[in-house]
């Protein structure tokens, strides 16, 4: 599948990276070549073939209900580009 | 009787599902080890994991586990042995890793459903389709500052339990009937606290419109609704909104809308429509999550008696009527205090206390049941002294006024004013007597036939005696003299 | 006191133990190396300040008889890994002023071990690439050189690229690496040095900056078998913070380096001679087969039939993890932020500017594979075929205990000599993706030389939480190869 030049504006929209008109026609071609490489999949037969999230082969591990953490907001605000009064601030939201 | 909203094209009908976001009774967050505890400073109850910092991972709280499994019970639901937890795809300020681990293909709970206690006194099932945990966001705050949105992350990480009915509701009281229900079932089993004005209990409703016999329509989503008031309202003006729109010839466009309560309308988020693909895909920081049977069965067993069960048994074995067990059992406190005051009692008169006089006083004082203006043993105690004819039941009245008044015991009340019901037939044939003695022309009147003076009658020595007489005795002495 | 920098880990361990040198005088030596080797931009970040504070509390351990199983040894550390209080850049924009308050599990672990950290090696951006040259703080060059063309700056592969460079150019005793699809083995191979990527679950994930999460892996990188397996011993370990590490115990690693391995049955697979293989590569496999055989084990040809889909999956299977994990790179918490009008202007623009070309182009790929009506055709079908994939090796590891490959399809390249292809970079790693697809054990080591006189290394394949059969086996080919050749400059 070729990606077209609308199809590359979502993608980029979707994952908040800025791309400038002049270089969507590049991107998609880029983007198409790489998707056409992967498309190779589509020969081989997966039927039955369960999909496999992790080559871990354990339950997932669980930890104890108890309050080991947090208390921290030094922590979590020492690289915040802007704050004020142990808030983040982001340029306004409208809703 | 149905719900219809008579339009100019016809009469039509409701449909209505909902996705209620329960916040899970937990000391610490899904995948971290920070206190859900609410209200602390901004950012103080946030793990490097909840601000998503580079190379933080999440381990999952297994008694977060616990509670969605107890849940799932609890709304009679299959509980899944294997689930998933994905990945939601999305930005926004309070969501820090840029995406909410949640369940998508695999939830935790399956299939059930929720019985609904309707007013008057009917009962309706509700499926619910499925429940899964997922982790809460942030909280932004748009009105600190002219041109800033403050960003807190304390909620983030938090336990929800999104819990999603089937499209089974036709009008906005059974939707707040179901709410209602499903908080109680939810108090009850102790996995959330239901606190829908701090945010604990969150409710989307999704709402479309039909004629009879139509399939589906497009529904429009309504966010973030926080007041089952403002449910009913949301549900009732997005209902004839879309009855409107379709009757001008337009179409419902499938949507998320916003319910402005300060207007009682809703309106579209347009901000928020912009290609929402969430691109769900299993966590790779997390394995599938295996619950054994025996885990699930232990659950099991210890499950309290749920709100169904109890207003059964209400019904059952006190002989209370459908709409009074329905009442008592909402909330377990009132159905255990309602319990302690009955135990041993005749049960309908314990009813009529808790739900008549007590749930006044308390309404009337602003007190809870956990704090309530007379004890339960002191209304045992006074319901006691009505049955064995220390009191009349108008007197009782009065006692259990002086006992919210005073905290004092009823039997401690009754003694100290003289209370004490007058059952001495000699006593009450003397005041009688008296009575008849000064009203010679009623009783004439009486005997000629005016058998409405009776009441007169009776009033008069009730209040001669200060209300004490035994009222039965009354009846019965007087009915005799006037013979 | 150049001396000191020639060392392999287990040398200087040994020398400090004897009281030969201090680790002080060890660390200087290499905090002098490190400086005069800035030309081949290695280090993001140096600290030698940390490193000889480090190195004193180690001499002081190490003069009361105490001291762990790296106490005093210089390492240097990928920049990928979080270390509190030192600046953390994944060599990239957005990270540029990035200083974590917390320390990796890894990091932590070496730390207690007593390495001493000289400084955070540069990588490709966010660990995606196979050339070093993503890195937004410059490539990094190989201190190789092509024998008739010295002129020519080589790349150290990727994307541990400044470790591998830095432990050849002996600026470190070892460096850890992290490996998504050869992020280890290839600049191992390319630098001619030892690297190993350990099962994954071996080492704890916590604390790297994730790029793929089912398939990164830390693990050590240096110029010996025994250095790797003294590495990973210090590096390895159950964490609880990581939901996918394995709580399995950590073996003595260097005493599974018996020397003997008569009677072990090695595959050698078919697939992994594609048409158009170089001869050079064919003979340096053929030769590593011989060597093998002449130690007593048995090779066995095997077949990994769904080897030819490893690399499409992976670009499908990283790429959409990597979409997911970058997101959190929103200039809201930490990294870099360009102002915007709206929070969607602001997250556009900081993205845009903060990541790096390659970067953003896997972002791309990784949301378009997951998004609506595309995930079946592309994610769930990638992850079908992986378990394919991880299945040939499971069946093979029935009747082989090792798997023997090449790491890597060519020696080092030059910068600037790739056609700007991205798919012709990827095939780098096709050697290597497989393993990491299946999460198995592999490690690098250098057998030979190119007709150019650059290193070529050979990859060894073990069982899930097999390393120990996996270093026994390479460190027979190392003794075999005699692989003695140094970089250039580094001679005598």
């Amino acid at each position: 599948m070729s990606l077209d030049k609308n199809t590359v504006r979502t993608i980029a929209n979707l994952a908040r990276l800025e791309v400038r008109d002049d270089e969507l026609e590049h991107l998609a071609g880029e983007l198409s070549n790489i998707i056409h490489f992967v498309e190779q999949l589509a020969e081989v037969n997966t039927d039955g073939v369960a999909p496999m999230t992790s080559v871990v082969h354990m339950d997932l591990p669980r930890r104890v209900d108890a309050v080991t953490d947090g208390d921290c907001q030094d922590k979590i605000l020492a690289n915040a580009p802007e704050q004020q009064d142990g808030f983040f601030l982001v340029p306004k939201v409208v809703e | 009787m149905a719900y219809v909203i008579q339009g100019e094209t016809g009469d039509w009908e409701l449909v209505i599902g909902l996705e209620v976001h329960a916040q899970v009774i937990s000391k610490s967050k899904l995948f971290s080890g920070a206190s859900t505890l609410f209200g602390g400073e901004p950012n103080t109850q946030v793990s490097l994991v909840d601000a998503a910092m580079p190379g933080m991972l999440p381990v999952i709280n297994e008694y977060c586990i616990e509670q969605a499994v107890r849940t799932g019970l609890g709304l009679k639901a299959k509980i899944n042995l294997t689930s998933v937890f994905a990945r939601k795809n999305y930005f926004y300020a309070d969501l820090p890793q840029g995406y909410q681990i949640s369940q998508y293909e695999y939830p935790i709970v399956g299939e059930g459903e929720v019985i609904l206690d309707m007013p008057d006194g009917s009962t309706r099932k509700v499926g619910i389709e499925r429940l899964h945990l997922e982790q809460d966001a942030g909280k932004s705050l748009h009105d600190q500052h002219p041109t800033k949105s403050f960003i807190d992350l304390n909620r983030s990480g938090v336990a929800l339990m999104e819990i999603v009915s089937k499209p089974d509701m036709r009008s906005p009281e059974e939707a707040a009937a179901y709410v209602t229900k499903l908080r109680s079932i939810l108090r009850y089993l102790g996995t959330c606290d239901g606190n829908m004005a701090e945010g604990s209990m969150r409710c989307d409703a999704n709402v479309s419109v039909r004629k009879a016999g139509e399939p589906y329509r497009t529904r429009a989503e309504i966010k973030n609704v926080n007041s089952i008031r403002f449910l009913q309202q949301a549900i009732e003006y997005e209902a004839r909104r879309q009855v409107d729109l379709y009757e001008e010839g337009g179409q419902v466009v499938q949507e998320t809308r916003l319910f402005d309560s300060t207007k009682g309308e809703t309106r579209s988020m347009r901000s928020k429509e912009h290609a929402h693909d969430y691109r769900y895909f299993p966590d790779p920081d997390l394995l599938p999550l295996m619950v054994a049977q025996d885990f699930v069965d232990g659950i099991k067993a210890g499950l309290p008696e749920l709100p169904d069960e109890k207003k059964e048994r209400f019904m059952g074995d006190y002989g209370l009527s459908s709409y009074d067990a329905g009442v008592l059992v909402a909330e377990q406190a009132n159905a255990d205090f309602f319990e302690a005051v009955g135990k041993g009692r005749d049960p309908k008169l314990a009813c009529n206390w808790v739900m008549g006089d007590f749930a006044a006083a308390m309404n009337r004082l602003g007190r809870s049941i956990d704090n309530p203006p007379v004890s339960a043993a002191d209304l045992g105690g006074l319901i006691d002294l009505i049955a064995d004819n220390t009191i009349s039941g108008r007197i009782a009245k009065e006692v259990f006024e002086l006992m919210v008044e005073t905290g004092k015991a009823p039997a401690v009340i009754v003694e100290e004013k003289g209370l004490r019901q007058v059952t001495d037939t000699g006593a009450i044939e003397a005041s009688i007597d008296a009575v008849l003695a000064a009203n010679g022309d009623k009783v004439a009147e009486y005997r000629s036939g005016k058998d409405k003076l009776f009441g007169f009658f009776v009033g008069q020595v009730m209040k001669a005696t200060g209300g004490k007489a035994n009222p039965a005795l009354v009846n019965e002495i007087l009915k005799k003299k006037l013979g | 006191m150049t001396r000191l920098t020639r060392l392999t880990m287990a040398e200087a361990r040994d020398g400090l133990a004897r009281k030969d040198f201090s680790a002080t005088e060890l660390t200087e030596a290499h905090i002098r190396a490190v400086e005069a080797a800035r030309h081949l931009n290695c280090f993001v970040t140096e600290t030698p300040d940390l490193a000889l504070e480090r190195a004193k509390a180690a001499d002081a351990r190490l003069a009361k008889g105490e001291g762990g199983a790296m106490e005093g040894l210089p390492i240097a550390m990928k920049d990928l890994f979080c270390t509190e209080g030192v600046r953390t850049t994944a060599s990239s924009h957005i990270l540029e002023n990035f200083v974590p308050p917390y320390e990796s599990t890894v990091s932590a672990n070496l730390k207690k071990a007593g390495a001493v950290m000289l400084g955070k090696t540069s990588l490709d951006e966010f660990a995606m690439g196979s050339s070093n040259m993503t890195s937004y703080f410059g490539p990094v060059e190989n201190p190789w050189k092509r024998k008739d063309d010295a002129g020519a700056k080589l790349v150290p592969g990727g994307s541990s690229g400044g470790s591998a460079a830095a432990v050849a150019a002996r600026l470190a005793l070892g460096a850890t690496g992290t490996d998504t699809g050869g992020s280890i083995r290839q600049p191992a191979s390319f630098c001619g040095i030892v690297g190993i990527k350990p099962t994954y679950g071996r080492c704890s994930r916590w604390g790297i900056i994730a790029f793929a999460s089912s398939l990164d892996q830390a693990g050590p990188m240096a110029r010996t078998v025994r250095d790797v397996s003294i590495m990973l011993g210090a590096m390895a370990g159950h964490d609880p913070k990581d939901s996918t590490s394995a709580p399995v115990a950590v073996p003595n690693f260097e005493a599974a380096l018996t020397g003997d391995i008569r009677g072990l049955k090695v595959g050698v697979p078919k697939e992994y001679r594609p048409q158009g293989l170089s001869p050079e590569i064919e003979k340096l496999w053929d030769d590593g087969i011989a060597m093998l055989k002449d130690a007593g084990a048995t090779p066995v040809e095997i077949s990994l039939p769904y080897t030819k889909y490893a690399l499409p999956t992976y670009y499908i299977v990283a790429p959409a993890e990597c979409s997911s994990n970058l997101a959190r790179y929103d200039g809201v918490r930490y990294g870099l932020r360009v102002e915007g009008k709206t929070l969607d202007e602001m997250y556009a623009k900081t993205r845009a500017a903060g990541f790096g070309k390659e970067v953003r182009r896997r972002i791309l790929v990784g949301t378009y594979v997951l998004s609506a009506g595309y995930y079946d055709a592309y994610y769930a079908k990638a992850q079908r075929v992986r378990r394919l994939i991880a299945d040939d090796f499971a069946k093979a590891f029935q009747t082989v205990d090792a798997i023997l490959t090449p790491t890597a399809p060519s020696a080092a390249f030059a910068i600037g000599e790739t056609d700007g292809n991205p798919v012709t970079m990827w095939l780098n790693d096709i050697f290597t993706i497989p393993t990491s697809l299946a999460g198995l054990p592999g490690l690098s080591l250098p057998t030979g030389l190119s007709a150019d006189g650059l290193p070529l290394g050979l990859q060894v394949i073990g069982r899930p939480f097999d390393e120990e059969t996996v270093l026994k086996v390479a460190e027979v080919m190392e003794k075999a190869a005699g692989f003695t050749a140094v970089p250039a400059g580094l001679e005598g």
